[in-house]
């Protein structure tokens, strides 16, 4: 059926750390016509990390600051889930050495799940379902990305579009809660719509996985870059993300008008009106983060929230809807009503 | 569904050039305003008017807009 359902956890917590060094599309020599570019896209600035930053770095920065502004022991957090597809390595996986880095107990449940856009989705559920019964109490979320390493400046495809970011949600088993409702969709079938070719043990890296391919439009880069099909992401996107919310909508019995803020996935101005429209919702009930933080894969819902809370004066009985769609081909959304939230500033990490 | 409605609809896509310079036969990728942004709008007016999915491959392997509506009309037929 695609839907799920958690009982008894709250999200209590927000933060995020982006790269203190930032790209201004407008004054970027590399972007032709950099108006029109920022104005279809909506992406202005591009926070990028040092070659010596990695997302694990953006995340346990944010982490930190977040479990400082909850008084949280680290020893007492139970559950580290990494949602990434820029891990530090192929393997070990990286949570558990963001475990050891936040001094989190020995005894916490540590877990990378690789998956992008929709990620924060699927580490929400993931995590609330661990957590439900009560036997894990305090749980983060660390969704980031430093998908910029991927995208050259070759490459017009992707170049503009994405930046880098880390963030960090914290859930807590709280019998008060009112339920987080889930729906999920994936289609294997586009799983070459965004892709890194090589490197991986389908096609490992070669000689041949170094050479830059020449695919017209504005469009070079190597089997080891970022790959992306606009048209058929575009395609999918604007069609599976209007019917995930809509059945997730159905499944909660739930009024569109009735929900505060409908955070999607930030992928790029032009595709996510089309989505808000189709949807008809309304201006206000649609946040971006895209002119100040372009496009973040895994980090863009929880970055989209903390950065329109952030500007709230009071968070109680918030009702929202999250939606993350893209790589995979892979899609998801989830409703929770937020109370009481701590926010942590969106800090520039250096 | 016809051919003169999709031609209107496809020449709306376009702001820099006049709908004169766009035909049925006009091989639309080689129009100087073409680029990949007025191929999203297409496929979002596709989306729009006629409820199916142009893929990249469809707008790659078709050359004039006819070419196109009859991508279009042979999906939205299989979707009956």
């Amino acid at each position: 059926m695609g839907f799920l359902k958690a009982n008894n956890v709250s999200l209590v917590g927000l933060a995020a750390s982006v790269p203190k060094g930032r790209v201004d599309n407008l004054l970027d020599p590399n972007i032709q016509d950099p108006e029109k570019l920022v104005k279809s896209t909506g992406i202005r600035y591009r926070h990028i990390a040092n070659d010596n930053v990695c997302t694990s770095d953006l995340c346990i920065d944010a982490a930190r600051n977040l479990i400082d502004r909850l008084c949280w022991n680290p020893l007492e957090i139970d559950c580290v889930l990494f949602v990434t597809q820029t891990p530090d390595y192929i393997l070990p996986a990286t949570s558990n050495k963001i475990q050891n880095a936040l001094g989190i107990s020995k005894d916490a449940f540590c877990m990378d799940i690789s998956l992008g856009c929709s990620g924060y989705v699927y580490a929400l559920s993931v995590c609330a379902s661990l957590m439900q019964n009560g036997s894990l109490k305090r749980g983060l979320i660390l969704a980031g990305v430093t998908i910029s390493k991927l995208c050259p400046v070759t490459d017009k495809s992707t170049y503009p579009l994405f930046g880098d970011a880390g963030t960090a949600t914290a859930l807590a088993f709280d019998e008060k809660a009112s339920p987080i409702l889930f729906h999920f969709g994936s289609d294997g079938a586009g799983y070459n719509a965004i892709i890194v070719e090589d490197g991986g043990f389908r096609n490992p890296t070669n000689h041949e996985s170094f050479q830059k391919v020449n695919y017209g439009d504005g469009i070079e880069h190597s089997r080891l870059q970022l790959h992306l099909e606009g048209m058929d992401v575009f395609s999918f996107a604007i069609n599976s993300a209007p019917n995930s919310v809509n059945q997730l909508l159905q499944y909660g019995g739930l009024v569109k008008d009735e929900i505060s803020y409908f955070i999607f996935h930030q992928a790029n101005l032009f595709m996510n009106e089309r989505i808000r429209k189709k949807l008809s919702l309304s201006v206000e009930q649609v946040p971006y983060s895209l002119y100040d933080y372009a496009n973040t894969s895994s980090a863009t819902i929880p970055l989209t929230l903390l950065k329109t809370l952030i500007s709230r004066a009071a968070i109680d009985k918030v009702p929202i809807i999250g939606c993350g769609f893209g790589v995979g081909l892979s899609w998801g959304s989830f409703y929770t009503e937020l109370n009481n939230i701590i926010l942590s500033e969106i800090n520039n990490f250096e | 569904m016809n051919n003169a409605e999709f031609l209107e609809l496809f020449r709306e896509q376009f702001d820099e050039t006049s709908p004169n310079d766009i035909d049925l036969e006009t091989s639309f990728k080689e129009l100087p305003e073409w680029s990949s942004m007025v191929a999203l709008t297409v496929i979002a007016m596709v989306d729009d008017k006629y409820k199916v999915k142009l893929t990249g491959d469809d707008i790659r392997n078709a050359t004039t807009v006819d070419d196109l509506f009859n991508v279009v009309k042979g999906k939205v037929k299989a979707s009956l």
